[in-house]
C-alpha cells in the first residue's frame, strides 16, 4: 500500500476573470521512504497540488475535487481538527523562501517548541531538548545558544535548516519540500540537498521534492513526476527520464539545462509562455509551444499512456514511438558526447 | 541602549529650543498689541507705555525670549553664584491677561484634556480592533461592507459638527448624556458641585465618542489592510502547516505582527491629540488645554500660549521617546543603536 495516493486530483480557482484551473486531474502515489521528485515551470501546478494535500489554499475560492488518500484516510474529506492532527505531525512541509517562512517575532526555539508541542503531550522542557536535537542534526552550531535568536539573526542557509528542522521535529512520514533549495545561493543549495538527503536515511521519511531544477530532481528523487499546465505529461522512474524522456516538453527542460562541461554556444529554450489557466489551449496543451506539433495535437489531449518497453513510465504525447525514440536518443548522444 | 535614549533626549532639548522659537516669531508677526488689550477701553500712549514695560513688551524679541528661557530652566545659575539652591521649580511665566502664572492654568488644564485623548484611545481602539479584525476575516461581507461605510463617514465628519449633532441628539432632545461641562474625577474644583469617577466618566462618554470617531475610522482601515496582508505572509502558512489551529494562527502568528504598525501609530496620535481636542473641548466645554490654547489666541495672551506649546511639546517627545522604546521591546528586529 502506497503512503500516499493521489487520485485524479482537481483545484479550480474562483478568481474575478473565471475559473482557473491550477491542478487538472491529477494522478500519482508516493511509497514509504521514496523520494517523488515533481518538476516543471513556474505556474505549471506542481505547488498548488502538495497545497491542495495540505489542506492550505484559501478555501474561500478554491474548489477541490478527486482523492488524497494517506496511510488509506482521504486529507481532502478530513475533518479541519483530524487534518490539523495530521500536518506537521505526519505530513510536513518545507517552503521555497526560508526568508520569509518564520515569525520574524518569535524566537527560532520557540516555533521549534511550538510544532512539538502541538502534537505532542510533552513539557515545554523536553520540547526544548527535542528542539536542542534537531538543530544539531541539521548542522547548526551553538545549537542551545542559537534557540534564543530571533529568525533575522540567521542567514538565508541557516534559516532552511531551521526550516527543515522544524519539518523533521516530530518524525513524519511524508515531508513535502516546495523548492527548498530555489531561493538559496548554489553552494548553501547543495549542502541543503546533501542535508536533505543524509536526513531521509535517518528518518526514513518520504519526500515530495517539488521543483523546476532537473539537477535537484537527477539528485535526490527515486521517481519523476513531469507537470506542464496543470497536467501530468510524463511519469518515470528517474533513470527513464534522462535516459528515454518521451515528452518534448521534457526534451526541452533537458536542453534547458546548463552544461559547465561543453562549450554549447547557447541554451535550448522551450519558446513561448505557459498558457493562461483560465483558458488553457484545446487539445495537447503544450502544442503551442511544440516543435513537433501535429493536427492531432489542436485536437485531442493525449491521456497518459504506458510507454511501451518502459514498465512504470507513462507520458502523454501524440507522437509515434520511433520519432520519440529518435529524438531521445539524440539528446541522450548529445549529452554524452558533451559529458565525453 | 542608554547612549540611545541620550542622544535621543540631545535631540529633543534641540527640538523643543526650535518650537519655542518658531512660536516666538509667529507671535511678534500677528499684528497684535497685548500691552493696548491691557489698557481696555481708555487707551492713552501712557497706559500703552507703561503696559508694556510691565509686560517687558519693551525689551527686544530676543531678550523676551532669553528670559522665558531663562524661567524655563530648572538650573538657577544666578542663584548658584550667591550660593543659594542651584534648583528651581521651571516657570512658564505670568498670562498677560489676567496676571496668573501659567503653571498653574496649564496643570488645571492638563489632566482634562489627559483624560479626553487617553480615554479617547482606549475609545477608539476598543471600536477598531474588533471591527479591523473581524473586516479582515471576512472581506466583501455585509460586516466588511457596514465598516468600510463607518470608516468613510468618519473620516469625513468634523468632530465639531458630530460634537453638536451628538449634544442636540443625546443631550437635548434625549435626556441620556449632560449637556456639556466637565467633573473631575476627584475633589470638586470651587464652585462646581460634580465629582467622582462615575461622574467624571459620565460626563466623558459623548466627548470621547466625538473625539474617537476619526480615528477609530482610520485604524479600522489600517488594523484591517495590516491583518490581511499579515494572513498572507509565509510565516502564517509555515504555522498552519505545523497544524496549529486557526485561532492560535490568528493569535501567536497574525495579531502580534499585524498590530506592530497600530503600536507606532498610536504613540503618535496620542501625542498629536491635543490638535484634534482642541475642537472637541471647545464643542463640550471641557476646561482642557485645548479651549485654554483658543483663549489665550483670542487674547493674544503670549505666555499661555507659549506655555500650552511648551507642555505640548514636552509631551510629544517623550510620547514617541517611550513609543521608540517600547517598539524596540515588542519588535526584534529593531535594535536601539
Amino acid at each position: 500500500m502506497a503512503l500516499l495516493e493521489v487520485r485524479d486530483l482537481k483545484t479550480y480557482f474562483k478568481t474575478d476573470d473565471g475559473i482557473v484551473k491550477a491542478v487538472d486531474g491529477v494522478n500519482f502515489s508516493v511509497e514509504k521512504g521514496r523520494t517523488l521528485g515533481i518538476v516543471g515551470e513556474s505556474g505549471s501546478g506542481k505547488s498548488v497540488t502538495c497545497l491542495t494535500i495540505m489542506g492550505l489554499n484559501n478555501k474561500k475560492n478554491t474548489i477541490t475535487m478527486g482523492e488524497a488518500l494517506f496511510n488509506d484516510q482521504d486529507l481532502l474529506r478530513m475533518s479541519p481538527r483530524r487534518l490539523r492532527d495530521i500536518r506537521g505531525n505526519d505530513i510536513a512541509m518545507i517552503f521555497q523562501d526560508p526568508m520569509t517562512s518564520l515569525n520574524p517575532v518569535h524566537k527560532i526555539g520557540n516555533q521549534l517548541r511550538e510544532a512539538v508541542l502541538l502534537h505532542q503531550d510533552v513539557t515545554k522542557k523536553q520540547a526544548r531538548a527535542r528542539a536542542v536535537e534537531l538543530l544539531k542534526a541539521v548542522g547548526i552550531p551553538r545549537a542551545e545558544r542559537r534557540l534564543d535568536d530571533y529568525p533575522h539573526q540567521f542567514s538565508g542557509g541557516m534559516r532552511q535548516r531551521v526550516m527543515i528542522a522544524m519539518a523533521l521535529i516530530n518524525d513524519p512520514d511524508l515531508l513535502i519540500a516546495d523548492e527548498p533549495t530555489t531561493a538559496l545561493d548554489v553552494t548553501t543549495q547543495a549542502q541543503i540537498l546533501n542535508l536533505m538527503i543524509n536526513l531521509q536515511k535517518d528518518f526514513g521519511s518520504a519526500i515530495i521534492m517539488i521543483t523546476h531544477d532537473l539537477g535537484v530532481v537527477a539528485e535526490t528523487a527515486d521517481d519523476v513526476l513531469v507537470m506542464y499546465a496543470a497536467e501530468v505529461v510524463e511519469q518515470a522512474p528517474v533513470e527513464d527520464i534522462f535516459r528515454r524522456p518521451h515528452m518534448p516538453y521534457t526534451w526541452g527542460l533537458l536542453g534547458s539545462l546548463p552544461r559547465l562541461d561543453t562549450e554549447t554556444e547557447r541554451l535550448v529554450q522551450i519558446t513561448g509562455q505557459p498558457p493562461s489557466m483560465l483558458r488553457p489551449p484545446a487539445g495537447c496543451r503544450f502544442n503551442p509551444r511544440c516543435p513537433y506539433v501535429m493536427d492531432i495535437c489542436k485536437q485531442v489531449n493525449p491521456p497518459l499512456e504506458q510507454v511501451t518497453g518502459d514498465p512504470g513510465h507513462l507520458a502523454a504525447c501524440h507522437l509515434d514511438e520511433e520519432t520519440k525514440d529518435k529524438e531521445a536518443a539524440k539528446l541522450l548522444a548529445g549529452a554524452l558526447a558533451e559529458a565525453s | 541602549m542608554i547612549r540611545y535614549i541620550i542622544r535621543r533626549l540631545l535631540w529633543a532639548v534641540v527640538l523643543f529650543v526650535a518650537v519655542t522659537i518658531v512660536t516666538y516669531v509667529i507671535f511678534f508677526l500677528i499684528p497684535a498689541d497685548p500691552a493696548a488689550r491691557a489698557c481696555g477701553q481708555q487707551v492713552t500712549p501712557e497706559c500703552v507705555a507703561r503696559a508694556k514695560h510691565y509686560l517687558g513688551l519693551d525689551r527686544p524679541v530676543y531678550v523676551q525670549y532669553a528670559k522665558f528661557f531663562g524661567r524655563l530652566v530648572p538650573f538657577d545659575i544666578h542663584g548658584l553664584a550667591h550660593g543659594h539652591e542651584p534648583f528651581k521649580t521651571p516657570s512658564l511665566g505670568i498670562s498677560f491677561s489676567n496676571r496668573q502664572p501659567v503653571n498653574g492654568i496649564v496643570v488645571r488644564a492638563a489632566p482634562v484634556t489627559a483624560s479626553l485623548v487617553f480615554g479617547g484611545a482606549i475609545t477608539w481602539l476598543l471600536i477598531s480592533v474588533p471591527i479591523g479584525i473581524l473586516s479582515a476575516l471576512r472581506p466583501r461581507s455585509l460586516l466588511d461592507r457596514g465598516a468600510m461605510t463607518f470608516v468613510l463617514i468618519g473620516i469625513s465628519a468634523h468632530p465639531v459638527w458630530l460634537g453638536l449633532i451628538f449634544l442636540y441628539l443625546f443631550a437635548f432632545k434625549v435626556h441620556v448624556f449632560p449637556l456639556g461641562e466637565y467633573c473631575n474625577m476627584f475633589h470638586a474644583p470651587a464652585g462646581s458641585s460634580c465629582a467622582g469617577p462615575v461622574q467624571w466618566f459620565y460626563h466623558l462618554i459623548l466627548p470621547w465618542f466625538t473625539y474617537s470617531i476619526l480615528f477609530a475610522a482610520l485604524y479600522v482601515r489600517m488594523i484591517r489592510a495590516n491583518v490581511i496582508e499579515t494572513l498572507s505572509e509565509d510565516y502564517v502558512r509555515t504555522a498552519r502547516a505545523k497544524g496549529a489551529s486557526e485561532s492560535r494562527v490568528m493569535r501567536s502568528h497574525v495579531l502580534r505582527n499585524a498590530m506592530l504598525p497600530v503600536v507606532t501609530m498610536l504613540g503618535m496620535d496620542i501625542a498629536l491629540g491635543l490638535g484634534g481636542a482642541i475642537f472637541t473641548e471647545n464643542v463640550y466645554d471641557l476646561p482642557g488645554l485645548g479651549r485654554a490654547l483658543v483663549q489665550s489666541l483670542n487674547n493674544f495672551d503670549l505666555p499661555i500660549t507659549q506655555g500650552i506649546v511648551v507642555f505640548g511639546t514636552v509631551a510629544i517627545i517623550g510620547f514617541n521617546l517611550v513609543v521608540d522604546l517600547l517598539y524596540a521591546a515588542i519588535d526584534p528586529r529593531i535594535r536601539l543603536s
